[in-house]
């Protein structure tokens, strides 16, 4: 099995409301699956699970065969739903602190992205609107040699430019020996990317499967799924 | 770009790259956009064109060679049915259009015809 992620029967509490009850998941390597659900799905839960800063009630969670730990840490490259870099810090700056924590960063890759989001080198984040921030972020996650790439919203409140350059950056960088997952509640704009969709409400599993065979099945896109699911 | 349909993608992509080659815009022998640029162009995963690829390659419209991509048919017979098969699948959506307009199929002839002249 090449499978990079495998969930099974995760759950997560808080105090007495389940945030995920149940879920199993599995992913192959060169998949590109799409959490989807409404804010307060389970979603945001998810991810934290699958970056080990919490813990599960219930279940396991293996990332390349092991739980969330130091390996995997240094196996996924996380983009998360809000700017994690510094207000002081100039795009040089950034590459820099990437260079520093992982050994996956591949410094060429990352002037290509640069050059293809058209962010210029000695630019202050702090003067950065939130597309051009949430570019840069985007540069920097993918410029490291990842086996997982999970992204968190990635083109929540951005212009339709920097959306498109977005959706373009992650096509270009799909890697056959690797995976993405990518939450959105924007389908519409990104269903066209993923190879599995996951829909999550209320921390359950409501609906999971190829996007391709889904849309021959339901006869409908994966949007107007979404739409008759949670509308 | 936006699927509308309720049909998967690939096979959305099939159609557009069937209209390329009828129009010429792939001529014939061509080789096609390479996978990753193709998903790129199109905004969708690769796996998606690899997929639509593949049934165009089932359906004898493209062959690919090993290492060098994936081209257009040179066979003439192949292509000229393409092209009789999609002008047929026009020619039956127009009819099931005029149809719910209120025309009756014997009606259609003579619209066409004058169409025709009108548009001379």
């Amino acid at each position: 099995m090449d499978n990079i992620v495998e969930i099974r029967g995760l759950t997560k509490r808080y105090d007495r409301k389940e945030a995920l009850k149940n879920i199993d998941l599995s992913i192959e390597k060169g998949k590109v699956v799409g959490i989807l659900g409404p804010n307060g799905s389970g979603k945001t839960t998810l991810i934290k699970l699958l970056m080990g800063l919490l813990h599960p009630n219930k279940g396991e969670i293996k990332i390349d065969g092991e739980s969330p730990g130091i390996h995997t840490k240094s196996v996924i490259s996380y983009l998360p739903d809000r700017n994690a870099l510094y207000g002081w810090m100039t795009v040089k700056d950034a590459i820099q602190m990437f260079q520093d924590f992982y050994q996956d960063f591949d410094l060429g890759k990352s002037e290509e992205l640069l050059k293809f989001m058209k962010l210029d080198k000695d630019m202050k984040i702090s003067n950065m609107s939130k597309g051009m921030k949430e570019k840069l972020n985007l540069a920097m996650v993918l410029s490291r040699r990842a086996k997982v790439y999970i992204l968190d919203e990635p083109i929540a409140g951005v212009d339709p430019v920097a959306r498109d350059q977005i959706l373009d950056a992650i096509i270009d960088n799909y890697k056959e020996d690797s995976a993405m997952i990518i939450t959105t509640h924007l389908v519409r704009d990104m269903e066209n990317i993923f190879d599995q969709v996951v829909f999550l409400g209320d921390g359950e599993i409501i609906l999971s499967g190829e996007a391709e065979n889904l849309r021959e099945e339901k006869n409908m896109q994966i949007d107007d799924l979404y739409k008759e699911i949670f509308g | 770009m936006n699927f509308d349909s309720g049909l998967p993608i690939y096979m959305q992509i099939v159609e557009i790259i069937k209209a390329r080659i009828v129009t010429g815009t792939l001529e014939r022998g061509e080789k096609l956009p390479s996978v990753r640029d193709m998903a790129t162009e199109l905004k969708v995963n690769p796996n998606t064109i690899q997929r639509s690829y593949g049934e165009l390659e089932r359906e004898h419209i493209v062959f690919t060679q090993r290492g060098m991509g994936t081209f257009v048919t040179e066979d003439e017979s192949v292509l000229k049915s393409l092209k009789a098969t999609m002008a047929r699948e026009k020619m039956i959506s127009f009819m099931v259009d005029m149809e719910q307009l209120g025309y009756t199929r014997d009606e259609l002839p003579g619209i066409l015809e004058e169409m025709i002249v009108e548009g001379k």
